[in-house]
């Protein structure tokens, strides 16, 4: 990865931004990862056709059918693929909702706890349709590293990211748990 | 008959979130839909767990500001209890308060908005973000990055974690400052004043070039809500509620926001998995409201902190005393982050953080607790319901973004009727009526108390809903 400067991107599943935050909380280490990686797609850089890059760090469970297809696009086009925080690793906070059944999550939000229903956001077209059960990153795509943490702390992105970056992460990430 | 304008999603917002944009046989524009697309679902799943581990919990609906979660959470709990809380904790509560409001709207107007800003709305999508502006100014760009990095140390240092800490609970904190922490802070007031001054130096100017945008992006009456204390001034951790109208007439005052269902309420559409709260009085959507940086500036008699408040006056000098160009909300939000680096400052000075007394214990003496703060995008609110061993049997959240919910729906169509030429969308279109979005900073994780990825499709549709133009920035 030495010869061209390699490319980094950040993904946003169902999560709560904090891993992002985290990855921000680099603070100055921003400025130095920018000078050894182009970061080309993430929400915090204007987004343009997902590239094909090197690193994808996705945040986040799979909790609907537009995660699902954009995170295997993602994989298509991505060499390295990392579920980054415990959202993407086990499904997390996102995954507590797979306890109850979807219809009476939405119900209470969107007609008990409400005033005026004049619709519930749900088997439309114009929001996407919500999986019945949210799921870890790996259940659906194949993931080459495991970043666990909520979120990662910025002290373990930034070796994470330095060691992949030099050729020689560690091992164990590759597990998802120990 | 009428078209769809489908924006999908807007970058550089944190959240998932799209444009639909609907016209006539004319091509003109008739409404715009912003449509949020997460959904967690955090009302529902916390049922059945103690009201003591929500603080905890509910701070993960937002990773941009888990301290205001954790904050009004903790404050439900202490109602719950039926305490207050000590003065060193309270105070705690406020610094660490201060720190997140800091870092949030460092992260909105250093990183997300300032290269649109400084280096304009029709540059280079590729440079548009804060690496390129660290590429063109890297001193700017740093100097935006240790602010941040101050408001998230100030959270490390009490909470031990800048993300999610464990620390706020029901009946006061974990931890307050040592001497020397306490010192550690304070050494960096000096830098965080400088670099507002650099910031509003560099942005003053700019508002002369954005003169289209200020009058064209989100210009339009509504009311504004925020929290004040008992001589008006601005307070972020407690106080009472507020009502302006656009002439910056008082509508309510003294309002008790542990009464919050007595004059707000919310309603449901299906296009969207943010829901639309609005002023119960006025009815839906004529009750719409405003939240957040230029609510706040809008409804308090003053800052209460000097450096603010002179530039509070030069603000309302502009235009009056109530401005209600959406535009200006990155104006409001500057003036903020240098009143929080004037409260921390204050604060760090204050002899009560460093009293032992913390904490208060007690068992659950109410069945229902309602917890409210001023959240870095508006006034936030946890209501719990729980059972006599204090399981949660209902809780409803009503969050900042939320109640910008209308006011955004309406920024983009009042955009889009400016900048869409009929029949056809433009990049430079998407940009206006993205920008219109993203003035409200909005954060839709919370909000729906969900989050996302963010690229952006447009959808020009007829209102039968046949498409007719589509762009595709994903
Ligand atoms: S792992 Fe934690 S910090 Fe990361 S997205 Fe999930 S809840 Fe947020």
């Amino acid at each position: 990865m030495d010869t061209v400067r390699p490319r980094l991107a950040t993904v946003w599943l169902g999560g709560c931004s904090g891993c992002h935050m985290s990855f921000l909380d680099l603070d100055e280490g921003l400025l130095e990862l920018a000078a050894r990686a182009d970061v080309v797609a993430s929400p915090i850089v204007d987004n343009k056709e997902f590239p094909e890059v090197d690193i994808t760090l996705v945040e986040g469970a799979v909790a609907n059918e537009e995660h699902l297809e954009h995170i295997r696009m993602v994989r298509r086009r991505t060499k390295i693929l990392v579920a980054f925080g415990d959202c993407a690793v086990t499904g997390n906070v996102t995954a507590m909702r797979n306890l109850f059944q979807l219809e009476d999550v939405l119900n209470r939000a969107y007609q008990e706890l409400s005033q005026q229903v004049i619709g519930i956001p749900a088997g439309n077209n114009i929001v996407p349709k919500l999986l019945d059960r949210v799921r870890p990153v790996h259940e659906v795509v194949e993931v080459d590293y495991f970043l666990q943490g909520c979120p990662p702390s910025a002290a373990e992105i930034r070796s994470f990211l330095i060691d992949l970056l030099d050729g020689k992460a560690d091992p164990s990430r590759k597990r998802r748990f120990g | 008959m009428k078209e769809r304008i489908l924006i999908n999603p807007v970058t550089r917002i944190e959240g998932h979130a799209r444009i639909s944009i609907y016209v006539d046989d004319e091509g003109r524009v008739q409404t715009a839909q912003f449509h949020v697309v997460e959904f967690r679902g955090f009302e529902k799943f916390c049922e059945g767990r103690p009201f003591y581990e929500m603080p905890g919990l509910m701070a993960r609906i937002c990773g941009i500001c888990p301290v205001s979660h954790v904050l009004a959470s903790a404050k439900a709990g202490d109602a719950i209890l039926g305490v207050q809380v000590p003065p060193p904790a309270a105070k705690a509560r406020r610094l660490m308060n201060y720190g997140q409001v800091l870092q949030s709207h460092a992260l909105s107007f250093f990183h997300l908005s300032s290269p649109d800003l400084l280096l304009g709305m029709d540059a280079d999508p590729a440079i548009r973000n804060i690496f390129g502006l660290a590429a063109e100014d890297e001193e700017f760009a740093r100097r935006g990055i240790r602010l941040r990095q101050f408001g998230q140390y100030i959270i490390e240092v009490l909470g031990g974690k800048r993300i999610h800490p464990s620390w706020g609970v029901p009946g006061g904190v974990l931890k307050t400052l040592t001497a020397e922490e306490r010192g550690q802070i304070a050494s960096w007031i000096p830098e965080a004043y400088e670099t507002m001054e650099i910031a509003f130096g560099r942005f003053k100017p700019v508002l002369d070039r954005f003169t289209d945008e200020i009058l064209h992006i989100g210009n339009f009456p509504s009311l504004f809500m925020g929290t004040v204390d008992d001589d008006g001034n601005a307070d972020f951790y407690e106080g009472r509620l507020r009502f302006v109208d656009a002439e910056g007439n008082t509508v309510a005052d003294g309002l008790n926001p542990a009464r919050y269902q007595t004059f707000l309420a919310e309603a449901s559409e299906e296009w969207s998995f943010m829901k639309f709260p609005y002023y119960k009085a006025m009815g839906y959507p004529a009750g719409m409201y405003r939240v957040g940086p230029l609510a706040r500036c809008n409804v308090v008699d003053a800052m209460g902190t000097s450096a603010a408040d002179r530039e509070l006056r030069e603000f309302r000098q502009r235009q009056g005393v109530v401005r209600n160009e959406t535009f200006l909300y990155h104006l409001a939000r500057l003036i903020e982050m240098l009143h929080c680096v004037e409260k921390i400052e204050e604060l760090v000075a204050d002899p009560d953080l460093l009293g032992e007394q913390i904490r208060v214990k007690a068992g659950r003496n109410n069945n229902t607790g309602v917890g409210s703060c001023e959240a870095p995008r508006g006034t936030l609110f946890h209501h719990y319901e729980v059972d006599d061993d204090g399981l949660i049997v209902r809780a409803n959240l009503l969050i900042a973004t939320a109640q910008n919910n209308l006011a955004m729906n309406r920024a983009v169509e009042q955009a889009a009727r400016r900048f869409v030429t009929p029949g056809r969308l433009s990049e430079g279109m998407l940009n206006r009526v993205e920008s219109a979005i993203r003035c409200y900073d909005p954060c839709l994780s919370c909000s729906t108390h969900a989050l996302g990825h963010m690229p952006m499709v447009v959808e020009l549709r007829h209102v039968s809903g046949e498409l007719l133009d589509r762009l595709d920035r994903s």
